[in-house]
């Protein structure tokens, strides 16, 4: 039998390690600690085709991560996709005429949003629209593309 | 045939009469949980031999099951040049799956079983039946401490495993294999969701404990008061506890990550 | 079966009851145990059919009758730790089966048992056993409980023996922590379940003359299970044969020494031969033997 202050303490020591482990996970492994807590603001943008994208798929400037994916919808009347990007409050001056393209993280990887700025003086505000985007490159696509030219090359 | 049928009802009554008596017993700890908060004393020694005993065990496999993890991983995704997301890998299936799993395999055959044998040498050698004669409550005074301090080793358990896991894991792939530490920790962080993954990780662990403690506890104050009687009750709890384990784990994962 | 067994059973200790002299003080009190018409039942096996007990107050009353009998089984109904098939118990006006939890374990705490085996709490000392019924149900202050557990310790010759685990205790060592421990809330009823297997002849001395000084001085109700026909008569004022799921036999121990029927004379003389079987029942041994081989 162990003492009481002995039991106490490694069961302290116990459940202070557990909590730690916990604490780490929480922390360094998933995305609690790079989560975004501050303010932001909300920006539209329409695509043709959004691929496989997901909401909270990151916004990334630079390869900076610069927002997240709030909301994806969809457009009756033009037959797009409506991507609403909340856009981290600290990151304000980004220009008007940003140019935003969905790219793929790896070969296979997820795929998020890349933001090229434009040159306007303009900046984005809470409710702006991004009006230059390019649609995700659906594989396909790119292959079916890819088969026509050359058959059209044959033809030639 | 007709015997084959009457062989399997009666298993089948047998079960049911044995849950039910789980459950009665169940309803006795919970109801009796008001003892542990007054008498902290009794949880700390459960603490001790529940938890504190059966840290070692499950850091050494932590650890090496995440370094086997990074092993295996990076041969198979190095063949598609995808490296850098061996962390992902490691962390994902660790958080979500081998840590809560593991861990309570492992709890069920460390802790579990000496839980079991604990009980059923008390019933025994009426021990159980003294305390209940001195006007004492066995179920209050020596299953619901138990059963609580497995309840909340469990999932600091799994914690700790999986902690060390990635852990391991990293010093594998990293420091001996050479993937990129900035890939490993970043492309980790980006799609470990603490909600989806680790939260759940931390429900199925809870959910584990309960179910092992609960088998533990019950085999013993139910086991056959001999010798042999134990030692049965001992390694049912081992084997019920294992597929309790991996039926809830499947059970589970479906309706979390579907 | 059961139900012709039960029927002589009645007529029996009907029969018993017109010969069984009262004794004088108590016949006037209401007895503090008492039995009537009990079944009960282990499997298929019968234990008691049609028993009738009553257990005076202020006395040491001895149960004895041949080993499987069911003399642990039946201080177990009394506890209310068996439930009978039939027929009541009761303790102090209480009908023990009747109770809810609570009632129950409140006439428990009046009640000490000493387990045949002891049933010592393997991982505490030999103090903090004694001390155990006191932490549980008391709130006494540490010097005082530390008091009371010595003098208890000390009325059964162990007091050096505090520190000692039951591992490390003797059959008879761990015996008599277990009476000190049942003495320890005072309780108004002791059951012994065998007090006297295991001890040395000095601490036998001792036990009887424990047994029969704590009865007396704290006015307590005895319940006496035991073989030893010698130290069992010295100190009891009435005793029990049971036989066969029934009182065979009941009365002071001189008369029922003398006096009694040709079965408890073997009984309580133990001679081998007689009424009383010493055989657990079974088909003849020649139809087992050959039954086995052909
Ligand atoms: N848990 C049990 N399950 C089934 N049968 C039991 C159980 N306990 C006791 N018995 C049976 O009940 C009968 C009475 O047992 P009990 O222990 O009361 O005998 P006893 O009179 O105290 O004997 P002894 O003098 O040897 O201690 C025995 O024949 C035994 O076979
Ligand atoms: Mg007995």
């Amino acid at each position: 039998m162990k003492s009481s202050r002995q039991l106490e303490m490694l069961v302290g020591v116990f459940m202070a390690i557990g909590m730690v482990a916990l604490f780490f996970l929480a922390m360094q492994v998933s995305n609690l600690g790079t989560l975004h807590t501050g303010d932001s603001y909300e920006v539209k943008a329409r695509f043709d085709n959004i691929g496989s994208l997901k909401v909270k798929a990151p916004v990334t400037m630079a390869g900076v991560e610069v927002g997240r994916i709030s909301k994806i919808g969809f457009d009756k009347e033009r037959f797009q996709a409506l991507v609403t990007l909340s856009i981290y409050a600290e990151y304000d001056a980004i220009p008007q005429d940003t140019y935003a393209k969905i790219l793929t993280a790896g070969l296979l990887g997820e795929q998020y949003i890349g933001l090229d700025p434009g040159g306007s003086d303009e900046v984005l505000k809470d409710g702006s629209e991004i009006e230059v985007t390019q649609s995700a490159l659906v594989l396909e696509e790119v292959i079916g593309q890819f088969i026509f030219s050359k058959a059209q090359e044959g033809e030639k | 045939m007709t015997g084959l049928l009457a062989r399997l009802g009666r298993s089948g009554i047998i079960f049911l009469r044995h849950l039910g008596r789980a459950t009665v017993l169940l309803l006795h700890i919970l109801a009796s949980m008001g003892e542990v908060l007054r008498r902290p004393r009794l949880l700390l020694e459960q603490l001790f031999s529940v938890g504190v005993l059966t840290v070692l065990i499950i850091a050494v496999s932590g650890l090496f099951v995440g370094m086997v993890l990074s092993l295996q991983g990076y041969y198979i995704l190095s063949q598609f040049a995808a490296e850098a997301t061996l962390g992902v890998m490691v962390a994902a299936s660790l958080v979500r799956e081998l840590g809560p799993v593991v861990t309570a395999l492992l709890f069920a055959g460390r802790a579990g079983s000496a839980l079991t044998a604990e009980i059923g040498l008390m019933k025994a050698t009426e021990q159980l039946s003294g305390l209940e004669m001195m006007a004492v409550d066995p179920v209050r005074r020596v299953l619901t401490p138990r059963f609580v301090a497995g309840f909340i080793s469990m999932p600091l358990l799994a914690a700790l495993f999986s902690a060390l896991g990635v852990l391991g894991g990293w010093f594998v792939g990293v420091g001996l294999l050479g993937v990129d530490d900035g890939a490993w920790w970043g492309q980790m962080q980006a799609r470990i969701d603490w909600n989806e993954d680790l939260f759940n990780g931390v429900i199925k662990s809870l959910v584990f404990g309960f179910a092992c403690v609960w088998i533990a506890i019950f085999q013993g104050y139910n086991c056959l008061p001999t010798s042999a009687g134990v030692s049965r009750a001992t390694t049912r709890t081992v084997v019920h506890s294992s597929l309790a384990v991996l039926a809830l784990d499947f059970a589970l994962t479906a309706l979390m990550f579907n | 079966m059961s139900l012709t067994a039960g029927t002589q059973g009645g007529e029996a200790s009907a029969a018993r009851s017109v010969e069984r002299a009262p004794l004088p003080d108590e016949s006037a009190r209401e007895p503090l145990v008492r039995i009537r018409n009990l079944y009960f039942s282990r499997g298929e096996r019968q234990i008691f059919s049609g028993l009738d007990i009553d257990i005076p107050r202020g006395g040491i009353t001895a149960i004895m009758g041949p080993s499987g009998t069911g003399k642990t089984t039946l201080l177990k109904l009394i506890g209310g730790q068996l439930r009978p098939d039939q027929g009541s118990v009761e303790v102090d006006g209480l009908n023990v089966h009747e109770l809810n939890r609570q009632e129950l374990y409140q006439l428990r705490m009046r009640m000490g048992m000493l387990f045949q085996s002891g049933a010592l709490l393997t991982d505490l000392s030999v103090f903090e056993n004694v001390a155990f019924p006191l932490r549980e149900h008391t709130a006494l202050p540490e010097p005082l409980l530390r008091k009371l557990v010595l003098l208890k310790l000390e009325a059964v010759g162990l007091r050096g023996a505090r520190d000692l685990m039951p591992s490390q205790l003797s059959g008879g060592m761990a015996r008599r922590v277990a009476l000190a421990r049942a003495i320890a809330l005072d309780p108004m009823m002791i059951m012994y379940d065998e007090p006297f297997t295991g001890q040395d002849p000095i601490s036998l001395g001792v036990l009887v003359k424990l047994i029969r000084q704590l009865n007396d001085a704290a006015g307590l109700t005895s319940i006496l299970v035991s073989h030893d026909v010698e130290e069992t008569n010295a100190i009891a004022d009435l005793v029990y044969v049971i036989s066969a799921g029934k009182v065979v036999e009941s009365g002071d121990p001189a008369r029922l020494t003398q006096s009694g029927s040709e079965w408890t004379r073997q009984f309580m003389q133990g001679l081998p031969d007689g009424p009383v079987p010493f055989h657990y029942p079974a088909p003849p041994l020649e139809k087992d033997i050959l039954g086995a081989e052909s």
